[in-house]
């Protein structure tokens, strides 16, 4: 690895940035963010291509000791890269979503949002686990504050909600991570993952972090918190809660709980297949009958995280990697739905189903996109939900094939609503006038659906690009995790069975029937 | 030559007891007008004081080598890491206050002399190894406290906290008189090392009845549940400076002295205090937080913020170790911090006239109004939170470390997850300034001492203060060993 230390300066970057936004003006803002955000991208990129596919496990690592009790301590794997990267890449999109729609107190606003960038690239880069915990539990205040202030009418229940529950949801979590540190001796991530903690602290360790990541993630039926804050936060916040934000849950189990406690991640997979399942069911059942856009795509987000939560608990490859390409597509795909909407948004001022109609008319081009982006969500075979759900499921299915049943519900259903959406925005007649008169995209919402839908295709057509970077870190922690695999319904184990000819030649067959039954158990 | 050696540790009680003496005849015949400049002189003291002190800290100074008269007294480095803090409080108070009692014409040149002799009276506190000397420390305290606390006289508030604090805090000594009659009378000894030895053995009724009441006099001086009634009313009533003066340094002075009595006096019998003290914790922390949710005032909430920090201190303590011990000090020195930003901050909310704001609903839209103001009372919010990346994490990071550490989970578990409910109040006033409509009641000019005095202060609860986290953890270990350096 070079020396170059590029992941302090990817944080640094935006955190120069937020100081600089706060003491500018709104033009000059703006400007800084985007100048940050696209220097950010830049070093993404790069730090892609320096990627060694296939290298150590570990790269870029930087370690400084400054603090006492935890370190300054960074490095990637694939995972996270794939995660560092679909930050970097939405970053510059939620500031050009947010260029002219922020009218008050904007140098505040892109403070805030650079800020963000800085503790999500943080989360996924930290190897110390204060130094995560810190970083994890920071964003909250930069999200208080977007929700807050610039959200809409009921933003500040929203933003309470979200402050709370996630506060409740992490502050077990540190304590779990300080007996951890106690009884490992290191707050290294790298060294923790490999530690075997004994099983019966598993349990209650998994259910610590479990409360904070099923918060996050957010899981049925602590997802409460999502559909209000996003109803309320404004376009750019919405794409980063659910592009960037909702993957912190979902790195946090490949990361922590499924490395960590691999038995008790196999003895709470039930729970976890149960309230997916729910999850999917049910909140797709709601995003049926919503008025409200982004209450629709926020209970699709929900019902998304539920496939994304069941292949990570699926115990073997396509379901992790499944579950990580679900991720970056939701992450892509869920954010340019919300900065569809935010576009008629900017241009109606409201987010009611009803107002809108035959938009194909007046604006092809964003039908256009909004098609897509719709397909993708639906998981149409070329678009990116496709992969992800297909290897998910297909994971799951190795499982427990009734689980995958209900798993597929929702795909359903995903494209009953999506589609239900779709029809009543951009088809049909256009039954008002000033829906009717809204002026197509113009160029700066081209520039931001270009990008999105670009990679939405390319993650469809040639998934590979992101499933090489993390095709090894997948496999080091299936080989983790098959030591406590639990037995799926998909494993006939023949074998078990004796030959009935064995049987016969001793006679005693209540005796082999009672071994036999003993190993079919196990 | 034992003398000699005992006058050279008590060294800046005897510099603070004759300049005070200086500053009194200096008062007498300068009269009101010379309160600046002995106000300037009482700073001045403080910081000779405090780099008097500094040298016992950074050595580790510990054991008979430090302890003076004949065993009343100690100069180790634990007393020495409670001074700084209460040399700190009492000057930040100084610089403060004569802005404050000027507008309404009250300041008198008696102010900083009490505050010069209730920083002696709580710099023999941290450092007293014996009952009476405790006890002296203790009273020269809460005497200065009481006239502090009433210091506006023409305030009927005032008036009133200050007879409160003196009904309530002169009860409270007499509980703690009373404890310390009982232990005296059933081990034999005032001495805290004597107590040590005669607590070895198993313990007769008559010395948990002493305990008990110790614990409970002394609960009531660091404003714990179930003896906390008076601090709001305390914090509300009286002047701002001399509540940012209450929230610092008599805090970390009765901290201290429980800290001394429960480790070392009563160090030989963990088992008898430590479920009291996690009671005690925890009830200060769901009421300092269930407390505050009601209040509309900054001061009485700042109040009940103070009773649910002093819960989380506690933790510190009933680890009865001393990884707790050290804890427990890093969260004073930042929750010193905290308070001084805070009060500070509350000190320059006025209004067009220039009095003083303190309803929290007047400070609606601080951030359009005066952005810089609202930045540091919401860091100062967020850190008293808890939340990281603010340096007020790092308080509650070691003490829950240190009870993770000596296997107290359950109560790390119940302290951590009441912690949320005080964010709840925390985020209310952050949502005031930030997310309400401009009622623009805040206006006017702060004076240069304040605004040092607040970006010094909201500068170390800043994520910059984890660079700090090393020397303070140092410092801390220092002050901690030297209480567990049993003589």
């Amino acid at each position: 690895m070079s020396g170059f230390p590029i992941l302090s300066l990817m944080l640094l970057v935006p955190l120069v940035g937020a100081v600089a936004c706060l003491l500018a003006n709104r033009e000059a803002a703006r400007m800084i963010a985007l100048v940050a955000t696209l220097v950010d991208l830049v070093l993404g990129a790069v730090l892609w291509s320096r990627y060694q596919i296939g290298g150590p496990q570990w790269q870029f690592q930087e370690h400084a000791s400054v603090f006492a009790g935890f370190e300054w301590k960074l490095g990637i794997d694939g995972i996270a890269l794939l995660l560092i990267a679909l930050t970097v890449f939405l970053m510059p999109v939620c500031i050009g979503a947010s260029w002219n729609a922020i009218e008050k107190r904007a140098g505040e606003y892109y403070a805030n949002f650079l800020v963000m960038e800085t503790l999500m690239i943080g989360v996924f880069s930290a190897q110390d686990l204060f130094l995560f915990y810190i970083m994890f539990e920071a964003g909250l205040i930069p999200m208080y504050l977007i929700i807050g202030i610039w959200g809409g009418a009921d933003r500040i229940y929203a933003s309470y909600k979200f402050f709370l529950y996630t506060l409740l949801g992490s502050v077990l979590m540190l304590i779990a991570m300080m007996w951890m540190v106690n009884e490992a001796g290191t707050s290294d991530i790298p060294t923790l993952m490999a530690y075997n903690f004994p099983v019966h602290a598993q349990t209650w360790l998994w259910l610590a972090f479990f409360a904070s990541f099923a918060v996050k993630m957010p899981m049925w039926p602590t997802h409460t918190w999502l559909p209000d804050a996003h109803v309320q936060a404004p376009t750019a916040g919405s794409v980063i809660l659910a592009g960037v934000l909702l993957k912190m849950g979902g790195y946090g189990f490949i990361r922590f709980s499924l490395p960590m406690f691999p038995e008790a991640s196999a003895q709470f997979a039930p729970l976890i297949y149960g309230l997916s399942m729910a999850a999917v069911v049910i909140t797709s059942l709601i995003a049926l009958v919503q008025h409200d856009m982004k209450k629709l795509i926020a209970y699709s987000s929900v019902a998304h995280m539920g496939i994304v939560t069941v292949g990570l608990f699926a115990f073997n490859r396509q379901g992790l990697e499944g579950s990580m390409l679900i991720m970056l597509s939701h992450g892509l795909v869920a954010g340019a739905l919300f900065l569809a909407v935010g576009v008629i948004y900017d241009r109606l001022h409201t987010r009611e189903i009803d107002r809108y109609g035959g938009l194909a008319i007046n604006m092809p081009a964003y039908a256009l996109f909004f098609m897509l982006f719709t397909m993708a969500s639906v998981g149409l075979p070329g678009t990116s939900g496709f992969v992800g759900e297909f290897l998910s499921l297909m994971g799951v299915y190795a499982q427990s094939s009734w689980v995958a049943l209900v798993c597929t519900t929702g795909i359903i259903l995903g494209a009953a609503y999506m589609l239900y959406l779709y029809r009543r925005v951009v088809f049909g007649v256009q039954k008002h006038a000033d829906t009717a008169a809204m002026p197509d995209l113009d160029k700066r919402e081209w520039a931001m659906m270009i990008p999105l839908a670009a990679a939405v295709l390319w993650m469809g057509i040639f998934p590979e690009t992101f499933l090489a970077p993390m095709r090894k870190d997948i496999a080091a922690l299936d080989a983790r995790l098959a030591q406590a695999r639990p037995k799926g319904d998909a494993d006939l184990r023949l074998a078990a069975i004796p030959p009935a000819s064995a049987t016969h030649e001793h006679g005693d067959a209540m005796e082999h029937g009672s071994k036999a039954e003993h190993e079919g158990a196990r | 030559m034992e003398l000699l050696r005992s006058l050279a540790i008590t060294g800046t009680e005897e510099v603070l007891s004759i300049s005070g003496l200086i500053l009194l005849l200096a008062a007498a015949w300068g009269g009101d007008k010379a309160s600046r400049v002995i106000s300037i002189a009482a700073v001045a003291v403080l910081t000779v004081c405090a780099v008097l002190t500094a040298p016992a800290l950074c050595g580790a100074a510990m054991g008979p080598a430090v302890s003076a008269w004949g065993g009343q007294f100690s100069g180790d480095a634990f007393a020495a890491f409670g001074k700084l803090l209460v040399y700190a409080g009492a000057a930040v108070t100084l610089i403060v206050a004569p802005a404050f009692f000027e507008r309404s014409g009250a300041m008198r040149a008696e102010f900083p002399l009490l505050v010069l002799f209730a920083a002696m009276g709580m710099g023999m506190m941290v450092s007293a190894t014996d009952m009476l000397s405790l006890y002296i420390g203790l009273e020269l305290n809460s005497l200065a406290a009481y006239v502090l606390a009433a210091f506006l006289r023409s305030d009927e508030r005032s008036a009133e906290a200050g007879l409160k604090y003196f009904v309530l805090g002169s009860l409270a000594s007499g509980i703690l008189l009373y404890g310390i009659s009982l232990i005296y009378g059933f081990t034999g000894s005032t001495s805290f090392a004597g107590i040590h030895a005669a607590l070895a053995e198993p313990l007769s009724m008559g010395v948990t009845f002493g305990v008990v009441f110790v614990l409970a006099g002394l609960a009531f001086k660091i404003s714990a549940a179930p003896f906390h009634m008076w601090t709001p009313d305390v914090y509300e009533g009286a002047p701002t400076p001399v509540t940012t003066f209450f929230a610092t340094a008599p805090k970390v002075a009765a901290l201290g002295l429980l800290m001394r009595v429960s480790l070392f006096a009563f160090g030989a019998q963990p088992g008898v205090w430590q479920q009291i003290v996690i009671f005690v914790a925890l009830l200060s922390i769901v009421i300092g937080a269930l407390g505050a949710i009601g209040q509309d005032n900054i001061k009485r909430l700042l109040a009940y913020s103070s009773i649910n920090n002093v819960g989380f201190m506690l933790i510190g303590l009933a680890c009865t170790n001393q990884a707790g011990a050290a804890a427990m000090l890093v969260y004073l020195a930042i929750y010193v911090a905290m308070s001084v930003a805070g009060f500070v901050a509350v000190l320059m909310l006025k209004d067009a006239d220039g009095a003083q704001v303190e309803s929290i609903a007047a400070m609606a839209g601080l951030s359009k109004t005066r952005p810089g103001l609202a930045l540091a009372l919401a860091m100062v919010m967020f850190s008293l939170a808890g939340i990281p990346p603010l340096f007020g994490f790092w308080g509650k990071f070691v003490v829950f470390q240190a009870a993770v550490q000596a296997n107290l989970l359950s109560l790390a578990a119940i302290g951590i997850a009441a912690s949320v409910i005080g964010a709840f109040y925390y985020i209310k006033v952050v949502k005031v300034m930030y997310f309400d409509e401009a009622v623009d009641v805040v206006q006017g000019q702060s004076d240069l001492a304040q605004r040092v005095l607040l970006f010094v202060s909201v500068v170390a609860i800043s994520p910059l203060g984890y660079l700090l986290t090393k020397q303070l953890g140092v410092l801390a270990g220092h002050a901690a060993a030297a209480l567990f350096h049993i003589a």
